[in-house]
């Protein structure tokens, strides 16, 4: 073991509420959300809501900063848009050999195979490899492809690859696009809410879908500074229960909150940023997981009602906003959220809330009975 | 890390810790090494495929190993294949998506059922990589001891083309 710091240098989120951490971070206190209905899109017949980005606008952003935009596809080229942003505000050299592109993404390019492009386009590792050498890198990069848990997965893989001292940074790229292909799924299994979601309110009804790109760079530390974040603790379990819907115990969600309190006291914490997409059975679960976990207390909250659930960017988009959150001193409200829905009641709030506690833990739960956490300090301990 | 049992299952057959067992095909190798789990049928090819791969791994493990074993799986094509098959179900004049389907089209759906079929609450995890790498696959288990203690790991390759091309390559590691 070379380092057993772990410190992020920098971070972007690229999503339909702006193109940097702080702008997103603005929009979301000020409490924008970028949900609408869409009607006739993607060539589906029914209706959905969700947070979509204007084609327009990515390619012109593209058209102005990426080479040879042409040749990527929408999903390449968010991420290396976030990418791009996230590297130019640190000293990182992406083209270096210590360093390693981490991907995470439920679907990648999976729109392709509905359009002329070529079927071969589908294939998530190469995708990862195009955005990877359009940095100049020529190190074979990680692909998680987790399901809804991927985000945090992806920190995790990147967490283990700096302490065993296989890289020196990781670059942590969280994407994925919505298509007919992905909003069909949902709107099959009758998950999708057709109006802007209300996670863990009593009237919640299901989730909304969203796009967004996100990025973390993370690096070995060797000393420890009062205004810099530190990975604290991981953990992943999976349910044993069933491949598509949420444990009633909350069995995987609560070892993995269980594992992470042997690392973090429970008045550290200033929050706990929970999946909360909005379905009855998530929701629900999650309460009893936190409540099992004896963190009843603690604030929660939820950011889907901002920007819907945006599948392998929600873990590492939702741990920048966690960051910036406590950055700013402050627990990030739950859009959507009026009256207690679940078993037990959590500390959740529509409104900002103070916060001077400088660690967060970041949750995640999905399809095939993962469960995900990790955790982050700002600065050394409490 | 020590590996304490290993498996290959292509069309030849299954090779157990290098001796040739079968030369049954995945459903043939479910009737012969399991047979008691119906929902086997229900899943696609990729998750039937590690299924029997795990079936056979896992025989010599104890319940109280496998709870706490973890499960992290690599491949190529992720879950490519049902997921041409889901794009029909939404293609051109027909429009019938079915979340039986739907939910397959996640490569990580077979470390779900192999979790679910043995009771296993350690990590899932999938990865998808460019080209079958053994070394890559092989650090990526190790690393897991970095942050947490799984009594085994089950790791390996594990992908679906069609009936006549298909590998699991898995394994139990133990540190």
């Amino acid at each position: 073991m070379e380092s057993t710091l772990i410190t992020c240098l920098a971070d972007n989120i690229l999503s339909p509420l702006g193109a940097t951490s702080v702008d997103n971070f603005a929009a979301v206190s000020e409490g924008h959300s970028m949900l609408r209905r869409h009607e006739g899109v993607f060539g589906l017949p029914e209706p959905f809501c969700a947070s979509l980005f204007d084609r327009e606008m990515i390619r012109g952003l593209a058209q102005a900063s990426v080479r040879e935009f042409e040749s990527y596809t929408f999903f390449e080229t968010l991420c290396i848009l976030s990418a791009m942003k996230a590297l130019e505000s640190c000293s990182v050299d992406p083209a270096a050999d210590d360093v390693l592109f981490i991907f995470s993404t439920t679907k990648g390019n999976v729109d392709c195979l509905s359009s002329s492009l070529d079927d071969s386009r589908c294939y998530l590792a190469d995708s990862a490899l195009r955005v990877a050498r359009y940095f100049g890198n020529a190190v074979t990069p990680l692909v998680v492809s987790n399901a809804c848990v991927s985000g945090v997965c992806a920190q995790i893989a990147a967490v283990r690859s700096l302490l065993a001292g296989r890289c020196r940074h990781a670059v942590v790229i969280g994407c994925d696009v919505l298509s007919g292909f992905i909003v069909s799924g949902f709107q099959s299994f009758k998950a999708l809410s057709p109006e802007p979601c209300r996670p863990y309110d009593r009237d919640r009804v299901g989730l909304n879908l969203g796009e967004a790109a996100a990025t973390m760079v993370l690096s070995a530390a060797d000393s420890m500074s009062d205004d810099k974040w530190y990975y604290v603790a991981s953990s992943n379990h999976n349910d044993a229960n069933h491949i598509s819907g949420p444990s009633r115990t909350g069995e995987g969600a609560y070892r993995v909150l269980s594992d992470i309190l042997k690392s973090l006291r429970r008045d550290e914490i200033a929050f706990v940023n929970a999946h909360g997409t909005a379905t009855a059975y998530n929701d629900e679960m999650e309460s009893i997981a936190l409540h099992r976990a004896g963190l009843d207390d603690t604030p929660v909250n939820g950011l889907k009602g901002f920007y819907g659930h945006t599948l392998g960017a929600a873990g590492v988009a939702e741990t920048i906003l966690s960051m910036k959150a406590i950055d700013n001193g402050v627990v990030l409200p739950t859009k959507g959220y009026s009256e207690q829905g679940t078993t037990y009641a959590l500390s959740i709030s529509p409104d900002v809330r103070t916060a001077s506690r400088r660690s967060f833990i970041k949750i995640l739960s999905g399809f095939g009975g993962s469960n995900a956490g990790i955790a982050y300090r700002k600065g050394g301990d409490a | 890390m020590k590996t304490i049992a290993h498996v290959r299952v292509t069309p030849e057959g299954a090779v157990l810790d290098g001796n040739h067992i079968s030369d049954a095909s995945i459903t043939g190798l479910y009737r012969e090494f399991a047979g008691d789990y119906p929902k086997f049928f229900k899943m696609d090819n990729l998750c039937r495929l590690g299924f029997v791969a795990a079936e056979l791994l896992l025989k010599g493990t104890s319940a109280e190993d496998r709870a706490d074993a973890a499960v992290v799986l690599f491949n190529r094509n992720g879950s490519l294949v049902t997921d041409r098959n889901y794009q029909k179900t939404i293609s051109g004049g027909d429009f019938f998506p079915s979340p039986a389907l739907f939910v397959y089209t996640l490569a990580n759906i077979v470390t779900g059922e192999i979790a679910i079929r043995h009771k296993i609450y350690g990590e899932t995890s999938f990865y998808v990589m460019p080209a079958y790498d053994p070394g890559q696959m092989d650090d990526i288990a190790e690393d897991l001891f970095l942050t947490s203690s799984p009594s085994f790991v089950l790791t390996g390759w594990v992908d679906y083309n069609d009936d006549n091309d298909y590998l699991a390559d898995m394994k139990i590691m133990t540190r």
